[in-house]
This record gives structure tokens, C-alpha cells and sequence, in this order.
């Protein structure tokens, strides 16, 4: 447990140091989510509409452009390899530093949007579900993405590959969460699916991305 | 002191690992298969396009294009369990072709997800009007797509080819139980979003005279698919073996 912690709290505070870009991905989402208007027009009824999924779309790519962070600094100055002969399995690791990031990543997410509520036009009750759905689904989506930075983490240029290779197989968190906002019916359906999988995700994402990361260090 | 003559002879499992024995028995049986799929493809195509009832209620005389979307959207399926089968083989069995099978496998599956996707346009232009349609099949069709593009590049990414071979084995595995759910949260999105009009083909009736060519078909491309990939196979060792001489050329060159 301590170990689990230590994991936890060194990631944490990397990421806010100087060096760390602890901010820069809210910055993308709010952005992203304000650059949507200047594309779509400036018509509040029709941002009303997209919103849900304006939002969900801003949190995907903020999430997949933000994956190399899990395991890069750690690979390129040797920590990782030292992790591999850490007190607890890799597997504890790998959960530990999913939970930093989920701490650093979708938290800020759903802390900053009330900005994207208020730029999108959302009423309450939008922006209330909007808030459920990023909580059950963002664990999903990190979950995945820690098992493509895994597989990519030690590739030099691996770059946008990481992304490619989440993207599709976390469609079901995207169908699911939008709908867990924006459906008429099957809301709670959609609620319950997308927990399903968050938890199942979270569950299984440390033994896969722990056996990428042995491969990878062989 | 162990001689040729007492060595253990190759029995099944090792005709197929070994790599060297699988170049020995693919060799001789990729022309017959080749001609064997040239002749199929000649029958089927001539069934479907001379043979078959041409007026059937709801497809029309677009059919033909029923030959050539089904063997393929079979395939784009088929192919992704062989290489779920093949990540196995690597992961589990540490079979040392396995990850040949795969990474062969895995430009034939792309391109016939495409050409499915492809032949589906076609089809859905006069059917219903449009070249694309999000019901639940063209979107999973799509997402499928996606997966095995991912997985291409992931092969092409790395030097070691065989740390990538474990490394995607990781990959196909996690896609391949993703694919159900995806297939799944697809289909439950579409019954969320029925469009206005009825746009699902419910597909012609299979008389026999249009169920005949189309098993002829399946069974063609099938057998292109394994024509293919046997020699995909043998140009990976080869590329393998060339990759090994480059090497120790280089190892002997140096000082």
C-alpha cells in the first residue's frame, strides 16, 4: 500500500512541478471545445444540440493526445526499467500511475467543464449528466490508453500511434457516453453500460499493459 | 553421439513451426492452389453474373454486387480470428510462426474490410439511395477497418520484429474482445438513432439459384485469401532470412 502511494504520489508531483504540463491538456479541451463554435456558427440552439458530443469529442482527443505522458519520462531516463523490480507487481504500478493520471487528466477535465458548459450553451441538466458521464467514462477511456502507451512506449517516434491504435476501440465509451447525456430514452442504459465497461477496463488494462511493458523491456 | 539418422523425425507440430520445413511443403502447393482459385472464381463469377435470376424483389439488378460484397465481408471477419488465433499461438503456445501467420494476415484482412466497404457503397448507391450509411453493419465495418490500419502501422513501427510480433499479439488480443462490445455499442447506437426511413437491406432471398454462386464465391475468395497468405508467409521468412544475412554481412564487415 505504501508502495502504491509512493507510485502515486511521485507521479503526482512530477506532473506539477515546473517541468510538468500538468494544465496544458485542460487548455486543449476548453479550447477545443471553443474553436467548435468558429466552425459550426455561432447559432446557441444548434451548439445546445452538439454539445454533448462536442464535449465528448474534446475529452477523447485531450485523453489520447495525453498518453504518452503515462510511461515516457519514465522510460527515457531508466525509471522504468527500475519499476519493473519495484516491491509491488508491475501490474500495482501500472494501477497507480493510471490513477495519477486520471487525477491529472480527467479530473481537470470535468473541473473545467463548466467553461465548455457555459461556451456550448448547455443548461443544467445537460451539463449535470455531462459531468456523470466524463466520471463513468473517462476510467474507460484511460484504461485504454494506458494499454497503447504501453505498446508504444518503446518506440522513438511512436508519436500519434498510441492514438491510432485507442481510438477505435474506445468507440464504445464515445456511443455510450454521449448517449448517457443526449438520449431521450436509454440514458440509464447507456450509464450502466458505460460503467460496465469502465470497470471492467480498469481491471483489465494493468495485466495487458504490464505484459507490454515486460515485452517491451526485453 | 546423436547422428541424422537417429534424430527425431518431424511429426505434425513441427512441420508446421519449423520454419524451414513450412518452406519446404508451402512450396509445391501454392500453384495448384492458385489455379484452383482462378478456376473458382471463373465458375462462381460466371454463375453470378450469366446463371443467377437477375430480378429478385428487393435488391434488383444490382445482385451481382451481392457476389462480391459478401466473400469479402466474410473474409474481413474470418482474417481478424485467425490473427486472434495467431496472437495466441504467439502470447500463449510461443509458436515460432505464429507471428508470421499474423503479420501476413494483417494488409489481407485491411484490404478486404475495404473492399467490403467498398462493394457495400456500391451496392447501397442504387439500393437505398446513398454510398453510406450509418447502420450498425458499415459502422463496425468501419471501426474493423480502423483496427487492422492500427495494427499495420504498429508492425511497420518497430526494428525488432520480434518484440513487435508480441507487442501487436497484445493488441490483437484486446481488439478482438473489443470488437463484440464495439459491434454491440454500434448496433444499440443505431436502434438509439433509427433514421427515418427503412435503410437496412434485409438482403435477397437465398433461392438456390442465388445461394449456389454465392458459396462458390465465399469459397473463392477464401481460397485467394490462403493463396495469399501462404506466400505472405514465405516472402515474411524471406525478408526475414535477408534482414539476418544483411546483419551478419555487417557483423564480418566490421573492424
Amino acid at each position: 500500500m505504501r508502495a502504491f502511494a509512493a507510485i502515486l504520489g511521485r507521479d503526482l508531483r512530477l506532473a506539477t512541478r515546473i517541468g510538468g504540463d500538468a494544465l496544458t491538456l485542460v487548455l486543449f479541451f476548453v479550447m477545443v471545445g471553443a474553436v467548435v463554435p468558429f466552425a459550426i456558427g455561432p447559432d446557441r440552439a444548434l451548439l445546445a444540440q452538439l454539445a454533448p458530443g462536442i464535449v465528448w469529442i474534446a475529452a477523447f482527443l485531450s485523453t489520447l493526445l495525453g498518453l504518452d505522458r503515462l510511461f515516457r519520462a519514465d522510460e527515457d531516463d531508466g525509471s522504468l526499467l527500475l519499476l519493473h523490480h519495484a516491491a509491488i507487481p508491475l501490474e500495482a504500478i501500472i494501477a497507480a500511475k493510471m490513477l495519477a493520471h486520471w487525477l491529472l487528466t480527467a479530473l481537470p477535465l470535468i473541473v473545467a467543464s463548466p467553461l465548455l458548459a457555459v461556451l456550448l450553451s448547455m443548461d443544467m441538466p445537460t451539463w449535470l449528466a455531462t459531468v456523470g458521464a466524463l466520471v463513468a467514462g473517462t476510467p474507460a477511456l484511460i484504461a485504454f490508453g494506458t494499454i497503447g502507451a504501453a505498446v508504444t512506449v518503446s518506440l522513438k517516434r511512436g508519436g500519434l500511434l498510441a492514438p491510432v491504435l485507442i481510438l477505435p476501440l474506445s468507440i464504445p465509451v464515445l456511443i455510450f457516453g454521449v448517449a448517457m447525456i443526449g438520449a431521450p430514452t436509454g440514458s440509464h442504459a447507456a450509464l450502466l453500460f458505460l460503467s460496465a465497461l469502465s470497470l471492467l477496463a480498469v481491471a483489465f488494462c494493468p495485466f495487458a499493459a504490464a505484459l507490454a511493458l515486460r515485452v517491451s523491456a526485453e | 553421439m546423436t547422428d541424422l539418422a537417429s534424430a527425431p523425425k518431424p511429426n505434425w507440430f513441427s512441420r508446421l513451426a519449423h520454419p524451414g520445413s513450412f518452406m519446404a511443403w508451402s512450396r509445391p502447393i501454392i500453384a495448384p492452389l492458385a489455379v484452383l482459385t482462378a478456376l473458382l472464381f471463373v465458375v462462381g463469377l460466371y454463375l453470378a453474373f450469366f446463371r443467377a435470376p437477375l430480378e429478385t424483389e428487393n435488391v434488383g439488378t444490382t445482385l451481382p454486387i451481392l457476389y462480391m460484397h459478401v466473400p469479402n465481408a466474410w473474409l474481413s471477419q474470418f482474417v481478424y480470428g485467425l490473427m486472434f488465433l495467431a496472437a495466441f499461438g504467439t502470447l500463449v503456445w510461443r509458436h515460432p510462426l505464429a507471428d508470421v501467420a499474423a503479420k501476413a494476415a494483417a494488409p489481407l484482412g485491411a484490404g478486404f474490410t475495404a473492399l467490403a466497404l467498398y462493394t457495400g457503397s456500391l451496392w447501397g448507391r442504387p439500393t437505398w439511395g446513398t454510398f453510406w450509411e450509418w447502420d450498425g453493419r458499415m459502422t463496425s465495418t468501419l471501426i474493423l477497418l480502423f483496427i487492422y490500419l492500427g495494427i499495420i502501422a504498429l508492425w511497420r513501427a518497430f526494428e525488432d520484429q520480434l518484440k513487435a510480433a508480441r507487442i501487436v499479439a497484445i493488441v490483437t488480443l484486446v481488439g478482438g474482445i473489443d470488437i463484440p462490445i464495439i459491434k454491440f455499442s454500434v448496433d444499440w447506437w443505431n436502434t438509439l438513432h433509427q433514421p427515418a426511413s427503412i435503410v437496412t437491406a434485409t438482403g435477397p432471398r437465398m433461392a438456390g439459384a442465388i445461394f449456389l454462386p454465392l458459396i462458390l464465391m465465399v469459397l473463392a475468395f477464401t481460397l485467394l485469401f490462403l493463396t495469399l497468405h501462404l506466400s505472405g508467409m514465405r516472402t515474411e521468412i524471406l525478408r526475414r532470412r535477408v534482414d539476418s544475412l544483411g546483419r551478419q554481412a555487417a557483423m564480418r564487415a566490421a573492424p
